[in-house]
């Protein structure tokens, strides 16, 4: 690499590291205000994140999803889409390679995984499809259409577990009758779990390689091909890609299967991975982390690996910094909230640390576009 | 063509409405009411529930239209009504000795400044810092549940909620009367917010110059108006009515807090102003329509109906949500201007 290279890189790099150490500042400031002690809050986060071999097993297990879902939400960024339905598209993706990983029993490992996995980007490309096209064909706008797939979702994944009622209600088609009153689906068969890496006690499986790859491939579609090309220029001149003979809707619609297509995969990865099974507990907010993923990642490929560490570090030591230094968890949504706005508004960031704007650079991004019709 | 189509279309819709009020009178008042369907779409209970699902989606709507029309997108609604129910519910608890009446009114304020003040962050964020309004909103979310959630003392018990008032005389009135006027304060006041907001808007000079900054700033700025101050006080006030919301929440409706327990209304409330092309009544019509869905959903399940999975039933207001907004989107207009960031030219400040 060259010296402007480097340069351009580091510029690159330096507002997202900023913006993170400020969020870690005024987090600590907030915890401090509310009587909670920082510096063991800080330490514990430390601890639980790279404290220990099996800190950095759960570090690199909580990166895997969310290197996913932010791939998810960068890749609609990308076309000038903003995927806030990862969460949803996540648990179809949940839903469907369950379904599959519980039924199918005797298929060799080599079919019934790669099926599993099939089904979960399938249910995700499928949740996404559906604001891809509502966008094109009403003009519905995707931020509300994802919102309500998300209720709609989680719905869905809760009827699938359903125990039933003590009025006689049917189960759900997935419930794990030996559960009793517990709605949570049987474990899936063995034939379609993804292998581990490292075994217990660490517990990291080729989920993690499977994300990396995925995000290289990410990388080349949309630097490297002529898909990417048309999609990127979608997203930041629709009218011009029309007038280029672009297929703006085509396009739109296809980003959309793709992000949802991803977010599924999260899902597919997390389960077949990690928990075997699915309960309506597991659906969490990997897919609103997501967002924050992405931007912090700039919506780059590559930015979203390093990003999705970081966040998936936060998450891996939240847990021990709740134990030890009894700060609530709750404090890294706050704290990611204010990574969320610094990496959005890099103004801030300039403004407080006195840094010349790169000239290159527009100062106001604008990701989305406005409601109605583009 | 489009006058037309939308002449049919309230014709259309005035009838069954007119339909709809016919249908609940027979239900309650004759042997009509018998009938088990019957009363789960139109007995005095659903419409009371309806009115009452109600109110936070038309405060939310009516912050979402002073917000957009002079130009700021917000989809934070949903943050800043967290915030506004998560500091009702902190001012609630700590003045549980004070006079019922006084504390849930001390509640109110406290909603209504923390909801203003959420809605100070949005357009600093929006306009000083030019982020974009998506992000911004999305923030106000991600920011209003992890603080709500980092500060919720789960041990905390608010004591009392807001009661019905009948109105005197008007309450007498057989259905109408115990629908319309036997409700809560704040029921009363949101549904008053809608008539101020709509003159507000359409006939005084702050409404004119609002709607100026949202379709076309740079001529507003011609004309001597400050764009950006104006997009900061409607924020600021959208912010407040949203506040309003879950406050209404915590003091009217439910008299506890939960995490999260907006439950995507702020989101239902956007969908409802986009519905209504932003204006008030619109607004107002579609969150009643989203309120009815919900009071169908809570009915379906007191009357025991188990042939169809309650999570299907509960799934019907947010695919009713979508249903509008792909069915209206294409003939509602947004203001034009709304989500651009505005300079003002050099020289004229």
């Amino acid at each position: 690499m060259n010296r402007s290279a480097l340069r351009r890189t580091g510029q690159l790099l330096l507002v997202p590291i900023l913006a993170v150490c400020s969020a870690l500042l005024v987090g600590a400031a907030i915890m401090w205000l509310f009587g909670d002690n920082p510096v063991a809050a800080y330490y514990g986060l430390w601890e639980g994140a790279f404290g220990s071999p099996r800190a950095w097993s759960t570090t690199i297990r909580k990166m895997t999803p969310l290197m996913l879902t932010g791939l998810s939400v960068a890749i609609a960024f990308k076309a000038g889409l903003f995927n806030i339905g990862a969460s949803g598209q996540f648990i179809m993706g949940t839903v469907c390679s369950v379904a599959v990983g519980v039924n199918f029993a005797g298929l060799p490992s080599v079919v019934h995984l790669p099926l599993a996995l099939l089904a979960g980007v399938a249910g995700g490309l499928f949740w996404g499809a559906i604001p891809g096209l509502l966008k094109v064909f009403t003009g519905a706008h995707e931020v509300i259409v994802t919102i309500m797939l998300n209720y709609i979702a989680s719905l869905f994944a809760a009827w699938t577990v359903y125990a039933g009622g003590t009025q006689g209600q049917t189960p759900g088609p997935l419930w794990d009758s030996t559960a009793g009153a517990i709605s949570r689906t049987p474990e899936v068969f063995v034939s379609a779990r993804l292998p581990w890496i490292v075994a217990e006690p660490y517990r990291v499986h080729w989920g993690v390689v499977i994300a990396l790859l995925v995000a290289l491939l990410s990388w080349w579609i949309i630097f490297k091909t002529t898909l990417g090309f048309s999609l990127r220029t979608v997203g930041t001149n629709a009218k011009a890609a029309r007038y280029a003979g672009m297929h703006v809707h085509g396009i739109t619609i296809l980003t959309m299967m793709v992000a949802g297509g991803l977010a599924g995969l999260a899902g597919a990865i997390e389960t077949l991975g990690l928990n075997h099974r699915f309960a309506p507990e597991f659906t969490g907010g990997v897919g609103f982390d997501g967002i924050t993923v992405a931007l912090l990642g700039q919506t780059h490929p590559l930015g979203v690996i390093l990003s999705a560490f970081l966040l998936g570090a936060l998450d891996a030591g939240s847990a021990r910094m709740q134990f030890s230094s009894g700060v609530s968890v709750d404090i890294i949504q706050v704290i990611q909230a204010l990574v969320l706005a610094f990496v959005a508004a890099p103004m801030i960031i300039r403004q407080l640390y006195r840094i010349r704007k790169p000239s290159d650079q527009a100062e106001s991004t604008l990701f989305s576009s406005r409601w109605g019709r583009s | 063509m489009m006058q037309r189509t939308l002449r049919i279309t309230s014709y259309v819709a005035i009838l069954l409405v007119l339909l709809f009020v016919l249908m609940t009178l027979l239900v309650n008042l004759t042997p009509l009411g018998e009938n088990r369907w019957l009363r789960i779409f139109f007995s005095v209970s659903a419409l009371n529930f309806t009115l009452r699902a109600s109110v936070p989606l038309i405060l939310g709507a009516l912050c979402g239209i002073l917000c957009e029309r002079t130009g700021i997108v917000n989809i934070g609604i949903e943050g800043m009504m967290l915030a506004g129910a998560f500091a009702a519910f902190v001012a609630k608890t700590s003045t549980n000795d004070w006079p019922l009446t006084a504390s849930l009114i001390f509640g109110v304020l406290v909603a209504l400044l923390v909801g203003g003040l959420m809605g100070l962050l949005h357009a600093t964020f929006a306009i000083r810092y030019r982020m974009d309004q998506i992000i911004s909103g999305t923030v106000l979310i991600i920011l209003a549940g992890g603080i709500s959630a980092y500060l919720f003392d789960r041990d905390a018990v608010a004591q009392g909620k807001f009661g019905a008032i009948a109105i005197p005389g008007l309450s007498q009135i057989p259905v109408l009367g115990e629908v319309l006027f036997t409700n809560p304060p704040l029921t009363y006041l949101a549904l008053l917010l809608v008539v101020v907001i709509h003159v507000g808007l359409f006939s005084t000079r702050w409404g004119l110059r609002s709607r100026a900054c949202g379709e076309h700033p740079r001529a507003a700025d011609t004309v001597g108006i400050n764009v950006n101050r104006l997009r900061y006080m409607n924020t600021v006030l959208g912010g407040m009515l949203a506040g309003l919301a879950g406050g209404f929440l915590v003091l009217e409706a439910v008299g506890q807090f939960q995490e999260g327990m907006t439950a995507g209304r702020g989101f239902i409330a956007l969908a409802a102003m986009i519905f209504g092309n932003w204006m008030p009544f619109g607004a107002m019509s579609a969150a009643l329509l989203f309120g009815y869905t919900q009071a169908l959903q809570n009915e379906l399940l007191l009357a025991g109906v188990t042939s169809v999975p309650r999570q299907f039933v509960s799934m019907i207001p947010y695919l009713v949500t979508i249903i509008a907004v792909c069915g209206f989107v294409g003939r509602v207009r947004p203001p034009a201007a709304e989500g651009q960031v505005y300079e003002q030219e050099s020289g004229s400040e």
